[in-house]
């Protein structure tokens, strides 16, 4: 029954990683636009998610162990990220083929 | 293991006194607790039922009046759904039995599993406080912009529910993880009995439906609170919005409903045939199937709300999908039928009711899943009819099944089959004759929710009650049926139905920890010859 | 394998039902990974709410960020990730049979969590001076949109929510410590630590996303 779960990560390494989390959040600071006024447009927030996301990547494959732990882990985190993203494909479906009634605010 | 098993022990009588059954750990002390409690709550909700029928007996007001009526629906439907029929077979037959059929000693967390149960009773309390502030009258949907503004004790029902989704979700996990990580020696997951595979896909859904419930009831008390706006089209919110949250939600736990039924049926069915089941697999996988199709079809409750066509006809496309996993469930159930050595005791009477009841609930399910027809029925007594034929028809038969056929495990004494008989007869009869005429009132374009009807209506509506008061002298009768073989019944032996799974190879009613060894499997669950 | 001889395992007694401590270990962990799941369904929900309205009014929400100080945000970003990192290294101790840094690094964690609210307090007081609230409590007068009041709506919610999250976990965290000062957690025994360790975690990369979506995204 072993499982790698009991995995010992090396400190080294966790050090690593949250260098590499720094260095992504200052990264991410200076692209945005309200703080550097770079621009690149319709991209900015698809940016902005993308570092994000590979933060999130490093947190949960090194601290939360996922990338040494047992599989079924990693498949429950995929999946209600899955079933989230299905909640805001369908409502955002929605929305964008509906008639736009907007606010008069 | 120590000695007193030896001595007869059981669970029932290891501990004793009330303060040992409410902070008890025993799964099966669990469940049998939260039988009380469905049961308590079934009768409030049938009560609540059985004022609507009557008011609805003739046109125009007779016992209450249009604020009262509103009040009653709302307390019927929430009741009935967060109180009896989400937690009625998973929290109290799968938490007496899941263990037992994967031969464990107990669910994975014991302690949480106690917990989830006072989720509910604090949760229902919350409920309770309501009256105080003139009840709710939003229906347990909680539509918004209305459920906004209504101006009444709505932010307790809400927060009651919120509460009730812990005990929900708790279960759930419970279940995924002992049925992970605690079966038995030789238990591979086509070992388990389907029962298991219907709660484990159910369970699923308690985990990854549930939450997105309790964000959107937060939402809405904080609509309530501070008007944050975003479902308050006033402030530029969406409460089309708040629909797609809800019933993110509120369609998979439909199933959440339904499918622990189907495994209920499924073991009644190979149990009282005496065959192993037809198509084993088929079933066990059309129950993970169903539960995965559920989340993609929520929009079919939408139809008419001011969702985008768009929209619509992809959510009605894959709304039909359903019905695939379904008729394979059903095709297979008769299978099993085919050639068996059939006892008609009344577990398999209710399973059988279920089959005929449950189908005309599945494929009126279809009609309404069509978009064109939706227009003409939505809202109207056609729905009505629709999921009382699978939540009544399907979930409450299969728990009636449930309780006969493992009430002499659960308490070692056996019912009084006569009597059983004659409340599925009352049941079974006394439930077509209410809804069958609600079928037609729909199609002829009576409105749900109302509390008056033109006069058109009243011969059907006559009809319906008379069925909804035989329905109410069924489940009395069963009541004392249930409580009396309890107490006063013959004692059952180990295995009065000659069944296979786990369960019935250890003691009636079973000791502390399930089984005086923990036992090896090595085949499947129905090995009937 | 009977169940009437007590397991023990690095000070630890098995709970009577599991047959090894390794099964315990593996269910505590299974389970706390399903929760974790109802947890980013939980905030999904008003992640889903945050985009659809991001869309719908683009210049609401661009109003709203600037009213927020990203050189706050950026901070708690950062005593967030150290907090984890420490939280991380408690397990690693742990594992390794240091138990007094196994302490430290808890004591450390629980007042990275403590700054974070800390800083949280200064930003949530100055925003309720300046009237930026969520829904009908919403009184700023200089407001260039209709409705910036919805921004806040989110604002407050979604911190709200990880603000909660963050006091439940220094709970758990300040716990740890107590019990690690007892010398409970090693090589054998650090069930709780993963436990609360992955909830921490799971705080922190929900605060990952918030902190783009709320400061940055302009």
């Amino acid at each position: 029954m072993e499982h790698d779960s009991h995995h010992i990560i090396p400190f080294k390494t966790y050090l690593n990683i949250l260098l590499g989390l720094l260095f992504l959040t200052v990264l991410t600071v200076l692209v945005a636009k309200p703080v550097s006024g770079f621009d690149a447009g319709v991209l900015n927030a698809f940016i902005a998610m993308l570092i994000a996301s590979v933060k999130a990547g490093l947190v949960a494959a090194y601290f939360m162990h996922l990338k040494y732990d047992n599989k079924l882990h990693l498949a429950l985190f995929l999946i209600s990220i899955f079933f989230l993203v299905v909640l805001f494909a369908f409502s955002w479906f929605d929305i964008i083929t509906r008639i736009q009634q907007l606010s008069t605010l | 293991m120590s000695a007193s098993h030896a001595e007869g022990k059981n669970y029932l009588n290891w501990e004793k006194g009330l303060w040992s059954w409410l902070t008890t750990f025993d799964h099966k002390r669990i469940g049998i607790l939260y039988m009380i409690t469905v049961m308590v709550f079934f009768a409030v909700g049938g009560t609540f039922a059985m004022l609507i029928r009557t008011e609805l007996f003739s046109a125009g007001p007779n016992i209450m009046d249009a604020n009262q009526y509103n009040q009653s629906m709302t307390f019927h439907g929430a009741i009935m759904v967060f109180m009896v029929i989400i937690p009625g077979i998973p929290a109290f037959l799968g938490n007496f039995f899941l263990p037992m059929h994967l031969g464990a000693k107990d669910v994975a967390f014991p302690r949480i599993n106690l917990i989830s149960w006072y989720c509910l009773i604090v949760g229902a309390a919350i409920t309770l406080v309501s009256l105080i502030y003139n009840g709710a009258d939003t229906g347990w949907t909680f539509y918004t912009p209305y459920s906004i503004e209504t101006d009444n004790g709505t932010s307790w029902v809400v927060f009651g529910a919120f509460v009730m989704g812990f005990s929900s979700i708790l279960t759930g996990l419970n279940f995924i993880v002992t049925t992970h990580k605690l079966r038995a020696p030789g238990m591979t997951f086509f070992n388990m009995p389907l029962f298991v595979w219907a709660l484990y896909s159910t369970a699923v859904l308690q985990v990854l439906a549930t939450p997105v419930l309790g964000i959107t009831l937060l939402l809405l008390l904080a609509e309530r609170t501070m008007g944050v706006g975003i479902f308050d089209p006033a402030l530029g919110g969406d409460p089309v919005l708040f629909q797609h949250f809800f019933w993110f939600y509120s369609h998979p736990a439909v199933y959440i409903m339904i499918l622990p039924a189907m495994g209920v049926v499924s073991e009644l069915i190979t149990a009282f045939s005496r065959k192993v089941i037809f198509g084993y697999k088929a079933i066990a996988f059309s129950s993970v199937g169903i539960a995965v199709v559920s989340f993609f079809v929520w929009g079919h409750h939408m139809f008419t709300s001011g969702q985008s066509e768009a929209a619509g006809i992809l959510f009605s496309f894959i709304t039909m999908l359903v019905g695939v996993p379904t008729a394979i469930k059903t095709f297979n159930w008769v299978a099993t039928l085919y050639k068996g050595s059939i006892r008609f005791d009344s577990p398999l009477l209710f399973a059988l009711g279920f089959l005929f009841l449950f189908t005309i609930g599945g494929v009126t399910g279809i009609m309404l899943a069509t978009i064109g027809l939706n227009i003409h029925f939505h809202d109207t007594y056609f729905v009505v009819a629709h999921f009382h034929y699978v939540m009544v028809g399907g979930t409450l038969m299969a728990i009636m099944g449930g309780i006969y056929y493992w009430l002499p495990k659960m308490f070692g004494r056996m019912y009084n089959e006569f009597w059983a008989r004659i409340t599925f007869v009352l049941i079974f009869i006394g439930f077509n004759v209410t809804f069958f005429p609600q079928f037609i009132l729909g199609a002829m374009g009576m409105p749900r929710r109302y509390f008056d009807y033109l006069p058109a209506f009243e011969s059907l509506n006559k009809i319906s009650t008379f069925g909804a008061w035989t329905i109410g002298v069924g489940f009395v009768i069963a009541l004392f049926v249930i409580v009396i073989a309890i107490f006063k019944g013959e004692k059952a032996s180990d295995n009065p139905w000659g069944a296979k799974t786990l369960e019935w190879t250890t003691a009636s009613p079973p000791p502390h920890e399930n089984f005086l060894e923990t036992p090896v499997v090595t085949g499947g669950p129905y090995e009937f010859r | 394998m009977s169940s009437g001889n007590e397991i023990i395992v690095g000070g630890h007694k098995v709970a009577h039902h599991f047959e090894s401590a390794e099964q315990e270990f593996q269910a505590s962990k299974l389970g706390i990974w399903l929760f974790l799941c109802t947890e980013i369904l939980m905030f999904g929900g008003l992640f889903v709410g945050y985009v659809v309205f991001h869309n719908i009014y683009p210049e609401m929400f661009a109003e709203g960020a600037k009213h927020l100080d990203w050189k706050l945000g950026s901070l708690n970003t950062v005593v967030l990730l150290v907090s984890s990192f420490t939280m991380v290294l408690s397990i690693y101790y742990a594992q390794t049979n240091q138990s007094k840094k196994t302490s430290n690094m808890l004591l450390i964690t629980f007042l990275c969590g403590l700054i974070f609210m800390v800083i949280k307090a200064f930003e949530y007081n100055h925003k309720i001076h300046m009237g930026l609230l969520p829904g009908e409590l919403f009184t700023y007068e200089n407001a260039q949109t209709a409705n910036l009041a919805m921004y806040f709506s989110f604002y407050f919610l979604m911190t709200g929510l990880h603000g909660s999250h963050v006091l439940i976990g220094m709970g758990l965290i300040f716990w740890l410590w107590l019990r690690s000062r007892k010398n409970e957690f090693n090589k054998d025994y650090y069930t709780p630590l993963e436990i609360v360790g992955l909830f921490w975690h799971l705080v922190d990369v929900i605060w990952i996303y918030l902190f783009p979506l709320l400061y940055l995204v302009g």
